[in-house]
């Protein structure tokens, strides 16, 4: 990089200028974010998109109290501005001015990016919409409609703090996601799929547009026989990959430090603790190159990490930012983010995924008399302080007899975190990352990967309908 | 600084022949309060603006926009937006919004008092909100009390004749609740929406937060059964959210709605009358324009459980061959096209109350919040199954609560499975008023 979103020199007047009224604590991020996307539906690209948001956030800390002032200028009057507004949010006591010197930024990169999308044509993005759209038609005349999307963007940040940390990163990343509706007797049925990783337009020379297409296609065909879902509580055996955001829900969540130092977890005061079946060791990892939710440096300027949660069943740790590790006296563990510099960072995940059990993955099918395979989740949702969280199935069949039978409609699964770690009673070892996600939390989106060997829960309750 | 309709027309008036060209500028400002244990925890004060322009050439539509209204970023963006232009299909229904004649029903959006309102005296609603809700139940804690305001104006100008702009600001505060009993942990949540914060009703805020949270506490599983279920009006709303992709004529040209082809048919139990009406001052949402800048107004969905007509924005209606009904929906400068979409949806309402309706009920739950709409509904297939929480209903009288468990249909059987809506309208800050509803025949999926 030529230039820095923010000079040092910049930097360090504008802390000063954080820090006048006294503040204990001040903070630059910086961001600068280009997207492409492209939109494919009802058989025409409808629409290309470029996007540029640019702008950076000041944050102030007094005490137990944070001001925080965004702004899209980002001249040195500009930021000084935004500096001036988050101080007196803060209401500093006017202790005078901490001085802090900050050098070069860092960086830490988790991996190269090898085509810069910006660098590719446009028109090559477009082909790639209909590609998809030619391969999920191809599959079946009963598919009536497909939409497609194409995006990428480099998002480059800079972090810069009164504690003097200065660093940077380029964060690249790529998706396509295909969506069909396929219409049969029973009426209309619909298939997703989606690929999505911190990468550069090389992800196309590693993963065809056209399976992904098909892949979509063809799990709206086979809905298109589906029964009602049953109802009740029975033995879920979840295929590998498709199943993280059933930790990301039953656990990742109330695994956050903010929302346990609030009392909003049922996993408060359990470190050292037994609080999932012995098989479960449950990893958040940041610097899992190429994964979704890779990040070489948080947003708080800390270098992503591989934090281990849960070690053999026994809790280990939280997950941490700045404030919080800074109210109990714990490192940080490179897991503050944000949505885009017009908002505060908090605890949020990065890669958060199981490590491989031991067990054939159809054998465990095989094991299981009577239940329920889920081969896609949907998206979930978890209440963190009852722990009760539910997600939904989006192509899911009934085991009868240890065998994969009929497909199912959709429907969501409902369980209680802390019971449902206890009750995963088999373990595959055929680990795989799942698809792209966005986690929402406190009204803010980031990107996030998990994963998963198959594994079953010996209780889960499944909403469907039939009795 | 230039006005915002300085801007976008300029940006128009820069369009070369064969281009149709929109431009869509904003300009906002918000302030978050969130209060803890008394403390003020966080304080988020800042204004934001951005651009997106639209171009149009030979059936081909190129969008670009920026988080700016600095003029080189403009220049560029209007750059990038006819580069784009260059990779879209022909569609021969592409195109803008034109003025159609219908005078917009002028709306109060803008509220002095709220401009006005002093920083300090948010600060202090938050706290006293916090204070309340806390003092409602010696069982309840806080974990969230929030204040929020945000201002807003936008502009839009078109080479097919639109120019319209416009200002609004609105405020709330909201609190998160902690109930506990021994091990048992439950949560609530209770709001109060407004232009004018001075007019906040903060004791039914809390009582309802701290209400919302104890009633929850002792919850079991309930065993999985046939149902009739009473949604509460806060989850209704929610259900009309669901039910408001079916009825978007865009939804419809594309084959996505489930009542594609099905105008004029019985939809819905005969209690079903469906309004969407932005016109209405008492709706959250009532605006005076849609999203292209034509006049908002009053549409008939369904009526009497007759489906009566679909929303349209301009593009949509081209293709359905009928006229834009109002109903574009735009995400913002950095939305594109916009989309077409219902803006302010009420049920037509019964006479009587909740505690009325459930008298009626034999066997049923009350439901009281809902969880993972997002994930278990699918608005083509029609396939509902939701997380739910509540009590049950014995022979007309509020029993046990329940949590942990779904309730499941499907949209097209819950709608003709309505038995009763209730009188108890509730103007919630969303898309849907609220409003009690009662439906037979729900799985109710736990033990």
């Amino acid at each position: 990089m030529a230039s820095q979103l923010v000079e040092s020199s910049v930097a360090e007047s504008v802390l000063a200028v954080a820090m006048a009224n006294g503040g204990e604590f001040a903070e630059i991020f910086a961001e600068d974010r280009r997207s492409t996307s492209a939109g494919l539906d009802d058989g025409r690209v409808e629409q290309v998109t470029s996007g540029r948001d640019r702008g950076a956030g000041i944050r102030v800390v007094v005490g137990e109290t944070t001001g925080y002032a965004y702004t899209s200028d980002l001249t040195e009057r500009g930021l000084e501005t935004a500096a001036r507004a988050a101080a007196a949010a803060a209401k500093g006591g006017g202790n005078g001015v901490k001085v802090v010197a900050l050098g070069s930024p860092s960086s830490h990169p988790v991996n190269n990016i090898d085509v810069d999308p910006t660098s590719v044509a446009k028109a090559r993005k477009v082909e790639l919409l209909l590609e998809a759209n030619e391969a999920a038609r191809s599959v079946d005349g009963a598919i009536v409609q497909v939409s497609a999307g194409y995006s990428d963007a480099r998002r480059e940040i800079l972090v810069a703090n009164t504690e003097g940390v200065y660093a940077t990163d380029a964060q690249v990343r790529t998706a396509f996601r295909v969506s069909v509706v396929a219409n049969g007797d029973s009426g209309m049925q619909t298939g997703y799929e989606s690929l999505g990783h911190t990468m550069g337009f090389e992800l196309f020379d590693r993963h065809k547009v056209a399976d992904v297409g098909l892949a979509a296609a063809n799990q709206a065909i086979t809905k298109l026989r589906a029964r009602p879902a049953p109802s009740g509580a029975m033995p879920v055996v979840i295929k590998c990959g498709s199943g993280g955001v059933l930790f990301h829900e039953a656990c990742g969540h109330g695994l956050e430090a903010d929302l346990i130092a609030k009392g909003a977890s049922v996993y408060r005061d359990r470190v050292g603790q037994l609080v999932a079946s012995p098989l479960v060791t449950l990893v958040d990892d940041g610097t899992m190159s190429g994964e979704w939710g890779a990040i070489g440096i948080d947003d708080e300027g800390n270098p992503s990490q591989y934090n281990v949660l849960i070690q053999d069943g026994v809790l280990t740790d939280y997950m941490w930012d700045y404030l919080r590790a800074r109210k109990e006296g714990h490192k940080v563990s490179g897991n503050g983010r944000r949505q885009n510099y017009t908002y505060l960072p908090m605890v949020r995940m990065t890669n958060t995924y199981v490590l491989n059990g031991t067990e054939d993955p159809e054998a465990i099918v095989r094991d299981t008399p009577n239940g329920v395979y889920v081969a896609k989740l949907g998206g979930g949702s978890v209440n963190t302080a009852t722990g009760d969280f539910v997600f939904g199935m989006t192509e899911a069949y009934l085991i009868e007899n240890g065998q994969i039978t009929e497909p199912l409609r959709e429907g969501n699964l409902i369980g209680n975190g802390p019971q449902v770690l206890q009750d995963i009673d088999l373990l595959g070892n055929d680990f795989a990352m799942g698809s792209p996600g966005t986690c929402g939390k406190d009204g803010q989106g980031v990107p996030v990967g998990d994963g998963q060997p198959t594994l079953r829960v010996k209780s889960l309750t499944i909403g469907g309908t039939a009795a | 600084m230039s006005s915002l309709q300085e801007i976008v027309d300029r940006v128009v008036g820069q369009a070369k022949p064969g281009e149709q060209v929109e431009a869509f500028a904003s300009r906002g400002g918000e302030t978050s309060i969130r209060v803890y244990e008394g403390e003020v925890e966080h304080f988020v004060s800042a204004q934001s603006e951005g651009i997106g322009i639209r171009v149009i050439r030979e059936g081909r539509t190129g969008f670009a926009y920026a988080g700016t209204l600095d003029e080189s970023a403009i220049a560029e963006v209007l750059s990038e937006a006819r580069d784009n232009v260059a990779f879209g299909t022909p569609d021969e229904w592409a195109g803008l919004a034109e003025p159609d004649g219908v005078e917009p029903v002028p709306q109060v959006l803008w509220s002095d008092a709220l401009e006005q309102f002093p920083t300090a005296k948010k600060i202090d609603l938050a706290k006293e909100l916090e204070r309340l809700a806390i003092a409602a139940d010696s069982r309840v804690r806080v974990d969230e009390a929030d204040y929020q305001d945000g201002w807003g104006e936008v502009a839009v100008a078109t080479t097919t004749g639109i120019r319209r702009a416009g200002r609004e600001n609105a405020a709330n505060v909201s609190v998160g609740t902690l109930a506990e009993d021994g091990e048992d942990t439950q949560t609530g949540f209770g709001f109060s929406v407004g232009r004018d914060p001075a007019l906040f009703d903060l004791q039914k805020a809390a009582r309802e937060a701290a209400d919302r949270a104890t009633r929850l506490l002792g919850a079991i599983k309930p065993p999985s059964k046939k149902v009739t279920v009473v949604l509460d009006p806060y989850v209704t709303a929610q259900f009309l959210g669901v039910i408001s992709s079916t009825l978007s004529g865009e939804a419809v040209i594309k084959g996505r709605s489930l009542f594609a082809n099905r105008l004029g048919e019985v939809v819905a139990s005969p209690l079903i009358t469906l309004i969407d009406d932005p016109t209405n001052p008492l709706a959250y949402t009532a605006t005076d324009l849609d999203g292209e800048g034509l006049a908002a107004r009053r549409n008939m969905l369904i009526e009497s459980g007759r489906l009566n007509q679909f929303v349209h924005s301009s593009y949509s209606a081209r293709r359905a061959g009928t006229a834009s009904t109002g109903n574009a929906v735009r995400g913002g400068y950095a939305g594109g096209t916009p989309g077409a979409g219902c803006l302010a949806m009420q049920l037509a309402p019964g006479t009587r109350s909740q505690e009325q309706l459930i008298a009626d009920v034999s066997d049923g739950v009350l439901i009281q919040m809902v969880q993972g709409l997002h994930s278990g509904v699918n608005p083509i297939s029609g396939d509902f199954s939701t997380g739910a929480s509540g009590l049950l209903i014995k022979d007309g009288k509020i029993g046990a609560p329940v949590r942990e468990f779904t309730i499941a249909s499907t949209l097209q059987r819950m709608l003709l499975d309505v038995v009763e809506v209730g009188g108890d309208i509730d103007w919630l800050p969303s898309r849907a008023a609220g409003v009690s509803l009662v439906i037979n025949d729900v799985m109710m999926s736990g033990e």
